[in-house]
């Protein structure tokens, strides 16, 4: 019997997992950006000292998770499970940051929306009496990402005005079972949601229908009214994406736009020429980890309702002329484990 | 004076051709592959139709050095190779006329790579 489901679609943990600890891992236009004060470390040159690209990614999720656990007085072997997914083919950005640790490893593939899938399935383990510690992690790198969905740096193309940056860093979070908070009080799974839309420089597009349908799901099931909320945070639809979602939640009478916020649109300044906004796995991981969960935890904010949204196309179907399907995963993140 | 006007035509005709470009890249959805293949068809084109002579001569290296130009070199050595060989030059007209340019362009490519590397657009 699924006690722990309420409605349709949503979780309410019985014992609201507690985030023990995060840690944020950037590169150099990250550390440039409004949010640099919030990063563990920035690093000036993006190869991280290693020979290619991929490496780089791996090397800067490893950092992450190792601060994570340095931060929480942890050991590797203090982990019950490790969540992990990255945007390269078969995931190796993940596979190959973690194969020395010795944990044992779930490995995810949510594109962007990797930081809230993998939040929501460690609070279940935990929740669900599996383990008592779990990590989390998700990584980008924007030279990796480059030569993964379009064209490798070598090739010198120029990139057009509405396409995104994706952010290089690393985001790694460790989830207990007994804690003082942040805890993860509920989660959607998102249902993939495809429109038909074609345009891989708009994949805000392709994207807020997912986020609008996972919000939707998840107010009508906790019946929370949107003054509760606390902040809403979408991963990077970015801004023609953002403005879709508030239209889409309109239509159905939910207004949202006092409380909303992208990751996107609060990485990088307007000054550093992104074009149209933020993406990539560690955007949301980023900004959750680097800014959100020290203000929940510092008081300065009550609650979060973090929804990574995720691509799920690939460039093989996207030259098969196929269109984008979306996704979009919800956790929410508070200062106290009830409802109040 | 005569030079300098001889220089203006070349930046003007190489700009005009340079700019219909950037237009396409900004507002159209045609990757940088694709505008380049355009304008070899293009270069092409306008050869057969007799209108790039006119191009190139006011515009010298401003219309030989865009990828437009490779089409009219293209399209030249095949016209001429026809009318020497018939049928064959179809095939091997292009390629002749052109095999300076694509020799250069590959061999300098290598050189570049060689020495540099690419950096990540920070």
């Amino acid at each position: 019997m699924a006690v722990k489901r309420i409605g349709s679609s949503t979780i309410k943990f019985a014992n609201p997992p507690s985030i023990a600890a995060w840690a944020t891992i950037v590169g150099k236009k990250e550390g440039e950006g409004p949010l640099a004060g919030c990063f563990d470390y920035i690093s000036e040159d993006n190869t991280f000292g290693q020979k290619t690209w991929e490496k780089a990614e791996s090397h800067i999720q490893l950092m992450a998770v190792q601060k994570a656990l340095e931060k929480a007085q942890l050991s590797p072997n203090q982990i019950d499970y490790i969540l992990a997914g990255d945007l390269l083919n078969q995931c190796i950005g993940s596979t190959y940051a973690l194969r020395d640790l010795g944990m044992p490893l779930l490995g995810l593939y949510g594109a962007c929306s990797t930081m809230a899938e993998s939040i929501a399935i460690a609070s279940m383990i935990v929740d669900g009496g599996f383990a008592s510690r779990c990590a989390t992690v998700t990584s980008s790198h924007y030279c990796s990402a480059e030569r993964q969905f379009r064209f490798p740096l070598d090739y010198g193309g120029q990139r057009p005005q509405s396409a995104q940056w994706t952010v290089t860093g690393s985001g790694a979070l460790i989830i207990e079972e007994l804690g003082d908070g942040p805890y993860i009080t509920h989660a959607t799974v998102g249902v993939i949601q495809d429109l038909g839309v074609t345009d891989s420089n708009n994949m805000g597009a392709a994207m807020a229908p997912a986020a609008a349908h996972t919000l939707r799901a998840f107010l009508e099931d906790t019946a929370m009214p949107p003054e509760k909320l606390g902040l809403v945070l979408t991963g990077d639809l970015g801004k023609v994406g953002s403005e879709n979602l508030l239209q889409l939640l309109s239509m159905d009478g939910i207004d949202i736009e006092p409380y909303y916020n992208d990751c996107g649109l609060m990485i990088f300044d307007d000054k550093q020429d992104v074009h149209a906004g933020g993406s990539g796995c560690a955007c949301s991981a980023l900004v959750l980890a680097g800014k959100i969960l020290p203000e929940i935890k510092g008081g300065k904010l009550d609650s979060v309702i973090f929804m990574a949204t995720g691509a799920l196309m690939s460039p093989t179907s996207v030259q098969q002329g196929e269109s984008i399907p979306g996704i979009a995963h919800l956790v929410r993140i508070s200062r106290q484990k009830g409802d109040e | 004076m005569e030079t300098f006007i001889t220089y203006l035509k070349v930046f003007i005709t190489g700009g005009i051709l340079c700019f219909i470009a950037q237009l396409l890249i900004e507002f159209t959805k045609l990757t940088p592959a694709r505008i380049l293949v355009i304008y070899v068809v293009a270069g092409v084109v306008l050869a057969a139709l007799g209108i790039y002579p006119y191009i190139a001569e006011f515009g010298q290296a401003g219309a030989s050095v865009p990828l437009t130009g490779f089409g009219y070199s293209l399209a030249k050595g095949v016209m001429k190779a026809v009318d020497e060989k018939g049928l064959l030059g179809a095939f091997t007209g292009g390629l002749t006329s052109t095999s300076g340019g694509i020799a250069a362009a590959v061999f300098f490519g290598y050189l570049v790579a060689l020495i540099f590397k690419p950096g990540d657009k920070s």
